[in-house]
């Protein structure tokens, strides 16, 4: 496999837009074709990820427009993705993958979503159909609902009085808010309490609103090539190290959801890729859906043993000046979780980030970051592993 | 191949009162509901038979903000039959709203009731619920 970089890395603003998914595309991905300094017709290739459009806006085969919205050249294949929230991770890796076998050159991956569009309760419906349709959906399942009953499950299995457990989780919250308030592109930027996240309405027990990251809408997109064609465009490529992916079915055959298999394999494979250990990580970009969810991946990569990662966010290890910087961009939680668009957002960040271009939220000295991206309830994450 | 156990006989068997499941000839695992292989090993020495309907609490939430079409609040759980096998259902013989942690590890028996499907799924189908013991 030939070493492959990431070049331009672009996305928009998220939160709630009347633009379309392919006007939000074209923004980021021309964006992104731009700071590689190129132009659309050098694209091979274009890997598109979005989730939901058919309910957002009764368009199926958005891929093809997207192409012909920016450009493309009619010999660059068009491709859909669709692996829920984990999509554009997905889109990327496949992308990589290819331009590593020496298929393509050049090509442009990423995704876009408005899932705001739909309004909560079809939205809510929507996202329900990425759990088991015959087996969990026609119970009520709901994404909060998932990762409830992953949360009782971890208080029971671990001893943590769930009062305590959830101070812990809320104080995740309060952390990806704070960090967030440094990013100009996030939907929700704004600090919160750990007495506000306990306060919040109810959403499925025991998550509370606070506790949920936001439907979003936005659109993110980068363009990937061979190290060597990207040296010869910019000035400071990221490398990809390693990539991991896993699947893992449905719930009830997962049995214990407070140890998500799919991450698991996934990791190990992308660390193994890279040659590093989770110390070697300066800076994480994980997949905080809910609160809960940070506190599994944090034990998923082996910064903790499992069962002890609960309390990070509040003894500040994963701050900014703590072990490890975990989703300086405000994560889903503050940033924002436009699905098809999440996961190359992640890669836009943690390209940032080993670049310097980070501004404020810059961790400084940042050489090796890991993206995290974890697809329907637990059934697939994808990881990649970028360095300087 | 073909495929031991369908869903349309998996529902048939909820009509008719019956949690019909698959015994591996390789594991001894039980795959409830049915695929096409064990969901332990990967085995297609597949047999159906009944599965006892009762089991254990090992997790639950109150789906409070629901899906288009839904009336919450209503209690999810999932539960480790006798088998090993786990299922999920809803708990429909208590009050969502006093549901807590004290529902851990409670035993329940298992039955089904029919569900009507909207425009978007497959119909109208048996799923399966909780009642505690």
């Amino acid at each position: 496999m030939r070493e492959v970089a990431i070049l331009g890395a672009e996305m928009t603003k998220f939160g709630i837009y009347d633009k379309t998914n392919v006007e939000l595309f074209s923004e980021a991905g021309l964006g992104a074709i731009e700071k590689s300094n190129i132009e659309p017709d050098k694209i091979e290739a274009l890997f598109f990820g979005n989730c939901m459009g058919d309910f957002e806006e009764g368009q199926l085969h958005m891929a093809s427009f997207a192409h012909s919205a920016i450009g493309l050249k009619k010999s660059a294949p068009a491709l859909r993705f669709e692996s829920a929230c984990a999509t554009a991770t997905v889109a990327i890796r496949n992308a990589a993958l290819l331009v590593g076998a020496g298929v393509y050159d050049i090509v442009l991956a990423g995704g876009s979503e408005r899932a705001n569009a739909m309004g909560t309760p079809l939205a809510t419906r929507t996202f329900a159909m990425a759990s088991h349709a015959l087996y969990e959906t026609p119970l009520g399942i709901t994404f909060p609902g998932v990762f409830g009953m992953a949360t009782h499950m971890y208080s029971e299995k671990y001893n943590i009085p769930l009062d305590e457990l959830k101070r812990h989780m809320a104080e995740v919250a309060v952390k990806n808010h704070f960090h967030g308030v440094n990013n100009p592109k996030a939907h929700l930027r704004k600090e919160i309490t750990v007495e506000k996240v306990l306060s919040g309405m109810m959403v499925a027990d025991p998550l509370q609103l606070l506790d949920c990251c936001p439907f979003s809408d936005g659109s993110a997109a980068v363009v990937i090539a061979d190290a060597k064609t990207a040296k010869d465009l910019i000035k400071k490529p990221v490398y990809i190290a390693g990539m991991g992916q896993a699947a893992s079915g449905p719930l009830y055959y997962q049995k214990d959801i407070t140890r998500v298999k799919s991450r698991e394999i996934s990791i190990k494979k992308a660390y193994k890729e890279a040659g590093i250990t989770p110390s070697d990580i300066d800076v994480c970009e994980l997949h905080d859906c809910f609160t809960i969810a940070e506190i599994f991946a944090l034990e998923g990569f082996g910064f903790y043993e499992f069962g002890k990662g609960y309390d990070a966010a509040t003894k500040g290890e994963t701050r900014f000046g703590g072990k490890v910087v975990v989703n300086p961009s405000g994560g889903l939680k503050s940033k924002g979780h436009p699905i098809g668009a999440t996961g190359a957002a992640q890669v836009t960040e943690i390209a940032e980030q080993l670049r310097e271009e980070s501004g404020p939220r810059q961790v400084e000295g940042a050489k090796i970051g890991l993206v995290d991206t974890l697809g329907g309830d637990f059934g697939t994450v994808c990881n990649i592993i970028l360095r300087r | 191949m073909t495929v031991e156990l369908t869903f349309r006989e998996y529902q048939d068997g909820l009509e008719q009162g019956k949690l019909l499941g698959l015994y591996c000839g390789e594991c001894g695992a039980v795959t409830v509901p049915p695929q096409a292989v064990c969901s332990e090993c990967g085995s297609r020495k597949l047999k159906i038979g009944e599965v006892e309907k009762k089991g254990i609490i090992k997790t639950f939430t109150v789906i409070r903000i629901a899906a288009e079409g839904m009336t919450p609040p209503f209690i999810i759980a999932m539960v480790e039959t006798y088998s090993g096998a786990w299922v999920m259902g809803n708990i429909i013989d208590m009050d969502a709203d006093s549901a807590d942690m004290d529902l851990m590890g409670k035993e329940v028996i298992i039955d089904s009731r029919q569900v009507k499907g909207d425009v978007y799924s497959y119909g109208d189908i048996h799923s399966i619920v909780f009642k505690l013991v």
